[in-house]
């Protein structure tokens, strides 16, 4: 397939770019990973797992991700919430306990003082009741009109058990896919904040830490072989990842995918796809046959969980692809988000 | 409408036409016509559950897949206008011009505001009095009266800097210009559910008796859309006459929305118009009238438009008409795929060539 | 062009409605709708922020359950 056409298909950075589907992936690769080249980097995983330099007797964990939305409040948080809840996720993920984080601020001229102290309020609470601390930053002023309100980096070090089975790697043929709930909210969260469309609705991001329901099923159960944080492009996209280019598909059951009401509403008003919408607490967990039912059952317990799902296998048909069974009984092919979602009327 | 989609129903149904069809020589080909219908059939797997009997066809049902070049061109000439602001909605904005497309001129910097309802774009036109609001009103007859009844509001607002331009299309004139199609071989019409909400049922009564295909209107829902590929395969196996027929009695009447049709022809006339692959289809597209020229954006404001040039290998029109398949098409994923479409059957996520390429890819 | 959605009438304004669907909501032009008696329950088919048609629940129904009887006859 033409990858290099698609960033060479125009001499500029596109919104399709940051939209966490294809043309996002192959940026990456492209431009960043290859010229950075290591080991590392080519797993393309959440977070690198490093031998800690500092002892034996576990891993180091070390992610970075940047935050960007508008509108920076939304119904559930706003930009601080993503920021901390994101890297303890991508740490969480890889089976690391998150234990430090940085932040760095990019701010624009003229923003309000109340509206960052609003920010950091709700990073500190959540940092703090997560167990985790931000240990180090940076701030820096850019003219008006030169960024969008306020930017956010947070990089994250967590503690990862030596030799965790967990991985890309591990994933077999027969293995349950299961989501701990409702997806596509934050999407439609920000959405409805933007006020764009003119949609009335009680939709909440489900913005959240993950790393407590997912510590519970590590330390209660084995059989758990992969796990992901599904956020730009949706879940399509996630489960499109953990396929593409393997000799195994995955094989999901529309009947049993967790969506609320008012999800399937905004979308159909919209012409969205829910596959497709963002998240920012959601957890796909790839995790052998025998042992997914009593990962659900855990998972349950946890209010973050209450709705988990198994929602599919992964299979030795449609290589690469992701494949919906209808509620009809038809198949439809779930491809990776091309560009962004935008409203129809065909 | 939870029921429409009840499987087990949905089962029965497929039961009931492969019983119908059972002893059938061929495989029958119906065609639908609105890109709505695409969307459900492909969403709901419906294309391969009926495939073993009924080879259902995609027609150019979706204003994304007709408008030509030269509508995509004028509103990017506009579109680089500093006093401009283009509205649209979102299903234009990776249409393919002759050389640019709405997404890669919001990227250089064009105002571009993509809206759910045409009344969005006069809520803009308030707030920016100094600039110049154009509405991209694509669609068939659903959509034209929407736009109709906008143009009567900024009318009544007294606005002077909104503007329409007008690329609404009519869907029966082109299902004659398909019957008469030597190449293709149709034995029924999925009709379009909403549009027919506004013109009803009877503007296709030629086509059962002029030609003797079925027609049956169809909802959206999976069992709107297995129940009227039942009832246009009941009426080819028992052989009578030809008839118009409403599955969608929930929201169609055979008379249509008289009120939706008069404010859509007291503002629009019917003109001769150009459809992608189709060529030019007489009385098949809108044009605002006189009495509302002053919201005509080709009227009133004159723009340098580059010259309208297609792609010479697209084969887009052969497979909007049934007569070709993607695979046909030299470009067909090497050139043209869904990150980069040339021609409008891949720009739509269900278009023929976009529903190909995520099925056929390798 | 045909994406339209059947929405629940919960309030009305002369030239206007509000309309839900399972919470979600949103205000719509009633332009296309002849002084048709819309009453608050009633469903009507919303395309592009206006109401296109009224949605007939009673036919809806009605059809549905011949729909099943016709099946159960194999």
């Amino acid at each position: 397939m033409g990858e290099t056409e698609t960033i060479k298909s125009g001499n500029q950075i596109t919104m399709a770019h940051g939209s966490g589907g294809k043309l996002m992936h192959n940026l990456i690769r492209e431009l960043f990973v290859k010229r950075f080249a290591n080991e590392f980097l080519d797993r393309m995983s959440d977070s690198a797992v490093l031998a800690n330099p500092l002892n034996d007797k576990s891993d180091l964990c070390f992610t970075t991700d940047s935050y960007v939305v508008d509108p920076v409040f939304f119904p559930g948080g706003n930009i601080g919430s993503l920021a901390v809840c994101g890297t303890i996720n991508d740490l969480a993920v890889e089976g690391a306990t998150p234990l430090f984080l940085s932040c760095g601020f990019i701010i624009e001229e003229g923003l309000e003082i109340h509206i960052l102290e609003e920010i950091a309020d709700t990073m500190a609470k959540i940092a703090h009741d997560a167990g985790v601390n931000i240990v180090t930053g940076d701030l820096k002023v850019i003219e008006k009109g030169h960024a969008d309100k306020v930017f956010i980096n947070t990089s994250g070090v967590g503690r990862r058990p030596k030799h965790l089975q967990l991985g890309h790697d591990f994933i077999r043929d027969g293995d349950m896919v299961l989501i701990n709930g409702a997806f596509g909210e934050h999407g439609i969260a920000v959405l409805s904040a933007r006020g764009n469309f003119e949609l009335n609705m009680d939709v909440q991001s489900d913005c959240a830490p993950l790393h407590g329901i997912i510590a519970e099923i590590l330390s209660a159960s084995d059989g758990i072989h992969f796990m992901r944080d599904p956020t730009r492009g949706g879940i399509a996209t996630t489960l499109n990842e953990i396929v593409a280019g393997t000799s195994s598909g995955i094989t999901i059951d529309e009947a049993s995918l967790p969506i609320k009401e008012e999800t399937r509403s905004a979308c159909e008003i919209l012409g969205f796809d829910p596959l497709y919408l963002a998240n920012e607490g959601k957890v796909i967990i790839v995790a052998s046959e025998n042992k997914a039912e009593k990962i659900l059952d855990i998972m349950r317990l946890n209010p973050l969980g209450k709705d988990s799902r198994i929602i599919g296998k992964v299979t030795h048909e449609n290589p690469g692809k992701v494949v919906m069974k209808t509620l009809l009984g038809g198949h439809r092919i779930i491809d990776m988000l091309t560009g962004e979602q935008l409203p129809r009327i065909c | 409408m939870d029921e429409y989609r009840n499987p087990e129903l949905g089962q029965k149904l497929l039961g009931k036409i492969e019983e119908t069809l059972r002893g059938f020589p061929v495989k029958i080909s119906i065609m639908e016509v609105c890109g709505t219908h695409t969307m459900s059939i492909a969403r709901a797997g419906i294309g391969r559950l009926l495939a073993e009997r009924v080879r259902l066809l995609s027609g150019p049902g979706c204003p994304v897949c007709v408008t030509p070049n030269d509508y995509m061109d004028r509103a990017v000439a506009w579109a680089r206008c500093k006093d401009i602001i283009i509205t649209t909605f979102g299903d234009m904005m990776k249409v393919p011009g002759s050389t640019s497309s709405l997404y890669r001129e919001k990227v250089s910097g064009a105002q571009i505001a993509i809206v759910y309802s045409p009344l969005e774009a006069i809520g803009i036109a308030e707030a920016y009095p100094s600039k110049k609001i154009i509405f991209l009103a694509i669609g068939f007859e659903t959509t034209a009266p929407t736009i109709a009844a906008t143009i009567k509001c900024a009318r009544e607002k007294n606005l002077k800097n909104f503007f329409i331009h007008c690329g609404h299309k009519l869907v029966p004139p082109a299902m004659r210009t398909l019957v008469n199609d030597p190449e293709l071989q149709i034995d029924g019409f999925i009709c379009p559910g909403h549009v027919s909400t506004i013109i009803g049922s009877r503007p296709y009564e030629f086509i059962a008796r002029e030609y003797h295909i079925p027609c049956v209107v169809a909802g959206f829902e999976p069992l709107d859309i297995l129940e009227s590929v039942w009832m246009i395969v009941n009426q080819i196996s028992r052989g009578n006459h030809a008839i118009v027929e409403i599955q969608y009695t929930r929201a169609v009447k055979p008379e249509g929305n008289p009120n939706a049709l008069s404010l859509m022809n007291e503002v629009f006339a019917p003109v001769d118009s150009i459809w992608r692959g189709l060529g030019t289809i007489p009385e098949s597209g809108m044009t605002i009238r006189e009495s509302n020229a002053d919201f005509d954006a080709v009227k009133k404001i004159p723009v340098a438009v580059e010259e309208t040039k297609e792609h010479p290998a697209c084969i887009c029109g052969m497979i909007l008409r049934g007569v070709r398949l993607p695979v046909d098409c030299p470009l067909f994923r090497t050139t043209c795929n869904p990150e980069n479409p040339i021609g409008p059957c891949m720009v739509s996520s269900e278009g023929t060539c976009a529903a190909y390429y995520k099925y056929e890819k390798g | 062009m045909c994406l339209a959605v059947p929405m629940k009438i919960v309030k009305l304004t002369g030239t206007d409605a509000v309309v839900e669907l399972s919470g979600v909501q949103r205000s719509i032009n009633l332009a296309l709708m002849s002084d048709s008696e819309l009453k608050i329950g009633d469903y009507v088919i919303v395309h592009a922020g206006f109401a296109i048609q009224k949605l007939d629940s009673v036919d809806a129904e009605e059809r549905l359950k011949l729909l099943q009887e016709m099946l159960e006859i194999s």
